[in-house]
């Protein structure tokens, strides 16, 4: 890892030169009112004044349909047509917030954690991030309880941490950085000695994961799980802006002789989730489907991948249109 | 690259149809590319996706034993988009599958044992890869005996294989149909799986008992076992979840932290006790 200096003209000399490479850019975009990622050419067109993005970045590595193969019959035989890892595109993702890129080790254990995932690391293999670290937060942030920081550099390839003078702190942090750096090494200066902290928004953590966790190994059998739940409508907006939510549905898109099968995000939240054929169904009620979103991230994950299946981002709470609050009631349970 | 798509299926080619009950088929399904059918392996208690090109994916366990090579059969009922589009195959025609997956009956610690098989309804298929695996390896084993339940007459499956194990000397065979599920013909017994074990199960003495069926069957099942000495690392059953990628990652068929597309679908009563029966 190595530290530089990067002053406000050659971040846009640099920027200019990653888009002139060929790759794709995404980066925030605010589009009337909504900040999300978007294919961008030019650096003015990157969203400014915002705390998150309304999705996270986990489509650029886990798409939300993806053709997993397409097929065609032919005379009563069937063809099959791999997913192609050479059709994923180079990408940059500019101005990812630490606690997004960090969402990429949870999603990377879930899909390789047996078998490995070939379309899930086609695309890993394709994506360098270039985060940048945090000078503000709301009350919906909780990084610094979940293991992250508004510094966290892990699952960034770069790390920027903007200064006063409108130029920052450059940590390169991977072999993916160190070619995204050559691509306009002059502009890279010397470290100035500055220290990043100083520019850190300062977001104390707001419960124990361990302890939580602890309670949670507990807890199955709980009334909590219902009283939280009771105002949930199971809609799934959730698990669509989580970074780390990796559930997923198998669809079959067929047109004649021809089809695909796309594998396309699901959420534990709905009810069909996990309903059998004959109508049983194991998770029936909103409490049960719940306390699973929260068990797989808080206890299961933990247990079974050792990582947590959330990154303090945020967005479920923001997005819940009846205020399901993950922090208050992850410290309501840590409280118990 | 070297990393193979998890998701793309084996091309199978339907060989053989069997009617086995209403809306019940059995397939044989033989592997289209030679070199992939001769590095297929699986074991007994596996299972795997079964896809209609058009309609989708759906989970069925392997019905045939690894005994028998060169193909693979399956058991499954018509009963929704993906296997009502099976269904209309016919032989000769082309279908997906993806497997094997998830875990096996331990039949090597089984050895110089008694089995004791308990099925009902459309739950015989996976238990069928275990009696046709220990029939094969008929010396490994004690006694056998399967009990073998239905609603009626007409839904048990397997009919002439019921015939084929029933004649068999060493085989003890029971079927039995709910009360009212019996016709004119019938000779076996009639009342409820768990009454008719508790009156032919053999000792729990050295005998391993396998279970399988509706979760009502299971419900009432293990206390009988438990009643005639079956200590819970006795008992083994087969369990199932709805599921689509079968290798841990669509996040749907787990059991507490288990799930059972990789920690089962076997589990012992011991290890049963360990996970909440309220997410299966």
């Amino acid at each position: 890892m190595e530290t530089k200096y990067i002053g406000k003209d050659g971040i846009e000399k640099w920027f200019n030169a990653i888009v002139a490479s060929g790759k794709r850019v995404f980066a925030p975009v605010n589009a009337r009112g909504q900040v999300d990622f978007k294919p961008v050419k030019k650096l003015s067109e990157v969203a400014g004044d915002y705390i998150q993005t309304t999705q996270s970045i986990k489509a650029s590595v886990y798409p939300k349909a993806e053709v997993l193969f397409s097929y065609e019959k032919v005379n009563g035989k069937v063809n099959l047509t791999d997913f192609d890892p050479e059709s994923v595109p180079e990408t940059v993702l500019w101005k990812v917030h630490p606690c997004d890129a960090a969402g990429f080790k949870p999603l990377s254990a879930i899909f390789n954690w047996d078998t490995a995932d070939k379309l899930h690391n086609a695309h890993l293999i394709k994506t360098s991030v270039i985060s940048f670290s945090c000078a503000a937060a709301d009350e919906s942030c909780f990084c610094t309880s979940v293991n992250g920081s508004p510094g966290n550099t892990s699952g960034s390839d770069i790390q920027l941490t903007m200064l006063p003078d409108g130029g920052a702190i450059a940590e390169i942090l991977s072999p993916k950085g160190e070619a995204l750096v050559a691509l306009l090494p002059s502009v890279f200066e010397a470290d100035k000695g500055e220290k990043k902290e100083k520019y850190l928004v300062d977001l104390p953590a707001r419960f124990n994961l361990e302890e939580v966790n602890a309670k949670l190994n507990k807890a199955f059998d709980s009334t909590v799980w219902k009283e939280q739940s009771e105002r949930c409508l199971g809609c799934g907006a959730c698990a669509f802006v989580c970074p780390t939510c990796a559930c997923f549905d198998i669809q079959e898109d067929a047109h004649g002789s021809k089809g695909r099968r796309i594998r396309c995000w699901d959420a534990c939240g709905f009810a069909m989730f996990t309903l059998h054929t004959s109508g049983h169904n194991p998770r029936e009620h909103q409490s049960q489907r719940w306390r699973q979103r929260i068990l797989h991230k808080f206890s299961y994950m933990p247990e079974r991948l050792s990582v947590v299946g959330c990154t303090g981002c945020g967005r479920c709470s923001r997005a819940c249109p009846v205020d399901m609050n993950i922090l208050e009631h992850i410290t309501s349970i840590a409280k118990q | 690259m070297s990393e193979q798509n998890t998701y793309l299926p084996y091309l199978m080619t339907i060989e053989k149809v069997i009617k086995e009950a209403p809306g019940v088929k059995t397939y044989r399904l033989k592997f289209q590319d030679e070199a992939e059918a001769e590095a297929f392996e699986f074991k007994a208690g596996q299972f795997g996706e079964y896809s209609a090109f058009g309609e989708g994916e759906s989970t069925f366990c392997i019905a045939s034993s690894p005994t028998r090579k060169g193909y693979i059969e399956c058991t499954f009922r018509d009963s929704g988009r993906v296997t009502s589009g099976l269904a209309s195959l016919e032989e000769g025609s082309t279908m997906g599958f993806r497997g094997p997956y998830g875990n096996v009956f331990p039949m090597e610690e089984w050895k110089g044992k008694n089995l004791l098989f308990i099925a009902g309804g459309i739950a015989l298929p996976p238990m069928r890869c275990v009696i046709w695996n220990a029939l094969d390896l008929r010396e490994n084993f004690k006694d056998i005996t399967i009990v073998y339940g239905a609603k009626t007459v007409n839904d048990l499956v397997y009919k002439s294989e019921l015939k084929e194990w029933s004649d068999r000397p060493d085989v003890k065979m029971v079927t039995t149909v709910d009360p009212g599920g019996e016709n004119a013909d019938w000779k076996g017994e009639i009342g409820f799986v768990p009454t008719i074990v508790e009156k032919v199960a053999p000792s729990a003495e050295n005998t391993i008992a396998i279970v399988c069926g509706p979760p009502i069957m299971i419900k009432f099942t293990f206390p009988v076992l438990e009643k005639l000495g079956f200590k819970d690392d006795q008992i083994y059953t087969t369990l199932e979840n709805r599921m689509k990628c079968g290798v841990g990652k669509c996040g749907r068929c787990n059991v507490g932290k288990l799930y059972i597309c990789k920690d089962g679908p076997v589990f012992s009563k011991e290890e049963l006790n360990l996970i909440p029966a309220e997410e299966y």
